[in-house]
C-alpha cells in the first residue's frame, strides 16, 4: 500500500514536471497542418506537392536555429466536407495544429472556416477558389492566398468579352465552387456587355462529357465556360476537341486551369487556351530558383502549381509574423491581424498585402498555352500575355460583403 | 427532338463501356463465383499498357488493343493462380475483400508512380475526325467504339453459351467433380476464364484511352456504376449483363440531358428500384 502511493506520488511529480517543461516550450513550438486532396483528382495540384512546399518553407526559414519546433502533418480529405471537417477538428482539439494550410475545394474549405474561425485557429487557403471565403463568409481567422473566383472572373472573363466572345454558355461543376465561379464570371460578362445563355451542372469528378458538350453546342455560345477543374476541365477539353467543338467555331474557356492540367492534356491538345494564374515557375529569377528545387524534390520531377507555390508563399509570411511575435503563436486571430500589418514580400508572388477582409493582393497573369512547336520541352508552356495589378485584380472593398471591412 | 437522339447516341457510347465491364465480371462471377472488385483497377491497366506500349515501345493503337487484354489477362490469371484459387468454396465475402485490396494496391501504386491527372494518349489517325449525321456530329471513335464493343459483347456470349469449350465451362461451374471425371482440367479451364474475364475490362480500358484521361482512378470511378449494372442485369447472365450495359448508358445519357445534377445517381436510384421488385436482377435467375 505505502509503496503504491510513494509510486503514484513519484508519478504525478514527474507528470507535473513533464507538462511544465511543456508549456514552457509550447510558446515556441508550432504545428503546421495541410489539409488537402492526397487521392482524388484535385491531389496533383495540391496533395503531396503542397505538403512538399510548407516542408520547405519550413527548412528555409531557419526558425529551428532560434529555438522554435515546427512540425508538418497532412491529411486526405476526400474532397469530403464531412470528412474535412471532423479531420479538422481532431487536428485542433487532439493533435493541436496551429495553422491549416492549402485546404482545396471549396466545398471543404467554406465547412472548415467555420471551424476555425470557432476554434480560433489559423487557415492559410491557398487550394480554394470560392470568392465567398472574404466576402460574406469572411473572417479574422483567414486568409485567402493565392486566387478566387471573382479574380479568374475579372481576368479571363473581361479579356474573353473583349476579343468578341460575348455570348456565353457554362459547364459548371455541381458544388459550392463551380456556383461561386460561374456567378461571378457572369456577373463579369453581363457587366461588360456579353450575354449568358444557359448552363448545365454536371456531378463533380465526371468522366463523360459528351452529353454536356452537346448541350453547349447546341446553345450556339460563342464561349463555353469550363466552371470546373482538374480532372473534371482536363475531359471537358479533350472530349470538346473530340467532339469538333472548337474546330466548328466555339471557344473554350478554361476559367481554372493549373499547370497540371496543361500537362496533363499535352501541348497538342492546350495549345491556345488562354486561363489566368497567379503564379508561373518561369515567371523570373525568384520562381525558376524555387521551382528548381521543388522540382528536384517532387514524384515525376514536377513544376510546383500556384497553389503549391502559395503554400510556401503563404508560410514564409506566417513565419516572419511569428518571429515578430517572439512566440507563443497559440492565439489564431492574434497571429493573423499581425500578419495583415506587414506586407508580404517573397520570390514567388512579390511584394503584396493582405487586406482587412483576408484577401491577398498580388498580381493576376493573364496566359496563353503555347503552341508545341513554340515549347522548349516539358513544363515549358505557358506564354504571358497580359498583367493585371494586384488593386484591379480581386473584388474591390467598397463591393465587399464582409463585416470585417470598416466604410 | 435532334438532341434527344444525340443524348441517346451518347448514350449507347457510353453503354458500351458498361456492356464490356459488366460483361467481364459476370462471366467471372458466373465461372468462378468471385465478385471481382479488382475488375475496375485492371480496367485502368489495360489504358496504361495502351500508353507504355505507345510511348516506351512505339507500338500503336490497333496492336495494343490485343496485345494489352493479352497482357493484363496474364497478371490476371497470376492473380488467380496465386491467390483466388484458394477461395473457391468460400463465402463471396472473402474473394471480394480479397480483390478489393488488389484494387486498392494496384490503384496505390500507380497513383504514386504517376499522379492524378493521368497522362494523355491520342486517338489514331485512322479514327480521328468525323461525320455529321444531321442532328448530331459523331466522332469516328465514338461509333467505332459502339461497334466494336457490340461485336465483343456478342462473340463472348456465343462462346460461353453456344459453343462446346463454353459448355464445359457451363458443367464445371455446376459439378466440376463431374467434370474432372471426363478428363478436363476443371482448375486451368477456370484460370482461363478469370484470365478472359480480366482482358475484357483491359480491352475496354484500351478503348477509352484515347475519350479519357488515362488515369490511375479511371477504374475506381466507373466501377461502381457496373457494380449496379451486374445486379440490375442479374449476377453472372451474361446476355442480362450486356443488355443492361447499353439500356442504363442510354438512361443515365438522358438524365444528363433532361436533370444532368441526377445524372451519377439515376443508375442507383433504378438499382434500388430493381432490386425491390426482381431482388435477383432483370434477368437473374431465383437461387
Amino acid at each position: 500500500m505505502k509503496t503504491r502511493i510513494v509510486t503514484s506520488l513519484l508519478l504525478a511529480t514527474a507528470l507535473s514536471l513533464a507538462a511544465g517543461s511543456f508549456a514552457m516550450a509550447q510558446d515556441k513550438t508550432v504545428k503546421i497542418g495541410v489539409l488537402t486532396d492526397n487521392s482524388g483528382l484535385y491531389s496533383d495540384l495540391g496533395g503531396a506537392g503542397s505538403t512538399l512546399a510548407a516542408q520547405m518553407a519550413v527548412e528555409d526559414s531557419g526558425l529551428a536555429a532560434k529555438g522554435w519546433k515546427i512540425d508538418v502533418i497532412s491529411a486526405d480529405h476526400q474532397n469530403k466536407p464531412d470528412i474535412g471537417t471532423a479531420i479538422a477538428r481532431q487536428w485542433v482539439d487532439v493533435e493541436k495544429v496551429d495553422i491549416f494550410m492549402d485546404v482545396l475545394n471549396s466545398g471543404v474549405a467554406l465547412a472548415v472556416n467555420n471551424l476555425v474561425k470557432e476554434k480560433n485557429s489559423i487557415m492559410i487557403n491557398t487550394g480554394a477558389a470560392s470568392s465567398d471565403l472574404t466576402n460574406a463568409q469572411c473572417s479574422p481567422n483567414t486568409i485567402h492566398w493565392v486566387y478566387d473566383t471573382y479574380m479568374l472572373a475579372n481576368s479571363t472573363g473581361q479579356a474573353l468579352v473583349k476579343a468578341d466572345g460575348d455570348t456565353w454558355f457554362f459547364l459548371t461543376a455541381d458544388y459550392a465552387f463551380g456556383a461561386a465561379l460561374e456567378r461571378d464570371t457572369t456577373a463579369v460578362v453581363v457587366k461588360s456587355g456579353g450575354k449568358v445563355l444557359g448552363a448545365v451542372k454536371h456531378p463533380l469528378n465526371s468522366s463523360d462529357f459528351s452529353s454536356f458538350l452537346l448541350q453547349a453546342q447546341a446553345s450556339k455560345a460563342k464561349i463555353i465556360g469550363l466552371a470546373n477543374a482538374g480532372g473534371d476541365t482536363t475531359n471537358a477539353i479533350k472530349q470538346a476537341a473530340e467532339f469538333g467543338i472548337v474546330a466548328s467555331g466555339q471557344k473554350l474557356a478554361g476559367l481554372l486551369l493549373f499547370i497540371t492540367d496543361v500537362h496533363a492534356l499535352g501541348l497538342n491538345v492546350a495549345q491556345g487556351l488562354n486561363f489566368t494564374e497567379t503564379f508561373y515557375w518561369d515567371l523570373n529569377d525568384g520562381t525558376r530558383a524555387f521551382s528548381k528545387r521543388f522540382s528536384d524534390r517532387a514524384k515525376n520531377k514536377a513544376e510546383p502549381s500556384m497553389v503549391q507555390a502559395g503554400v510556401y508563399s503563404g508560410l514564409v509570411h506566417y513565419f516572419k509574423a511569428l518571429e515578430a511575435m517572439g512566440g507563443n503563436p497559440h492565439d489564431g486571430a492574434k497571429v493573423i491581424a499581425k500578419m495583415k500589418e506587414m506586407p508580404t514580400d517573397d520570390p514567388l508572388f512579390g511584394k503584396g498585402s493582405i487586406r482587412a477582409d483576408g484577401r491577398k493582393i498580388h498580381p493576376a497573369y493573364l496566359f496563353e498555352v503555347k503552341k508545341p512547336s513554340e515549347s522548349k520541352g516539358p513544363w515549358d508552356y505557358y506564354k504571358l500575355i497580359g498583367t493585371t495589378p494586384g488593386e484591379q485584380a480581386f473584388r474591390p472593398l467598397s463591393e465587399s460583403a464582409c463585416p470585417l471591412v470598416k466604410k | 427532338m435532334q438532341a434527344l437522339y444525340a443524348q441517346l447516341l451518347v448514350g449507347l457510347i457510353n453503354g458500351s463501356f458498361y456492356a464490356l465491364l459488366s460483361l467481364g465480371l459476370a462471366v467471372i462471377f458466373g465461372m468462378l463465383n468471385i465478385i471481382n472488385f479488382a475488375h475496375g483497377a485492371l480496367y485502368m491497366m489495360g489504358a496504361f499498357c495502351a500508353y507504355f506500349l505507345l510511348n516506351v515501345a512505339g507500338i500503336g493503337y490497333w496492336p495494343a488493343l490485343i496485345i494489352a487484354p493479352i497482357a493484363v489477362g496474364i497478371f490476371g490469371m497470376i492473380l488467380e493462380r496465386t491467390m483466388l484459387q484458394w477461395l473457391s468454396g468460400l463465402d463471396h465475402l472473402y474473394g471480394l475483400l480479397l480483390t478489393f485490396g488488389i484494387a486498392l494496391i494496384v490503384q496505390g501504386v500507380f497513383q504514386n508512380y504517376f499522379g492524378s491527372s493521368g497522362l494523355p494518349y491520342a486517338i489514331p489517325d485512322e479514327l480521328k475526325g468525323g461525320m455529321n449525321l444531321g442532328f448530331m456530329f459523331l466522332p469516328v471513335y465514338r461509333g467505332w467504339v459502339v461497334v466494336f464493343s457490340l461485336v465483343v459483347c456478342l462473340l463472348t456470349w456465343y462462346l460461353i453459351e453456344r459453343t462446346r469449350l463454353g459448355a464445359y465451362l457451363r458443367a464445371a461451374t455446376e459439378n466440376p467433380t463431374l467434370v474432372r471425371a471426363f478428363g478436363i482440367n476443371v482448375p486451368r479451364m477456370i484460370t482461363l476464364t478469370y484470365g478472359l474475364g480480366v482482358g475484357l475490362a483491359a480491352l475496354a480500358g484500351v478503348l477509352s484511352a484515347p475519350i479519357n484521361q488515362v488515369r490511375p482512378l479511371m477504374g475506381a470511378d466507373l466501377i461502381i456504376v457496373v457494380f449496379a449494372v451486374v445486379v440490375i442485369g442479374g449476377m453472372g447472365s451474361i446476355m442480362g449483363s450486356i443488355i443492361t450495359g447499353f439500356a442504363l448508358g442510354v438512361i443515365e445519357g438522358l438524365t444528363k440531358y433532361f436533370y444532368p445534377e441526377a445524372s451519377n445517381t439515376v443508375v442507383f436510384v433504378l438499382m434500388v428500384l430493381v432490386l425491390l421488385v426482381k431482388p435477383s436482377g432483370l434477368t437473374g435467375r431465383a437461387t
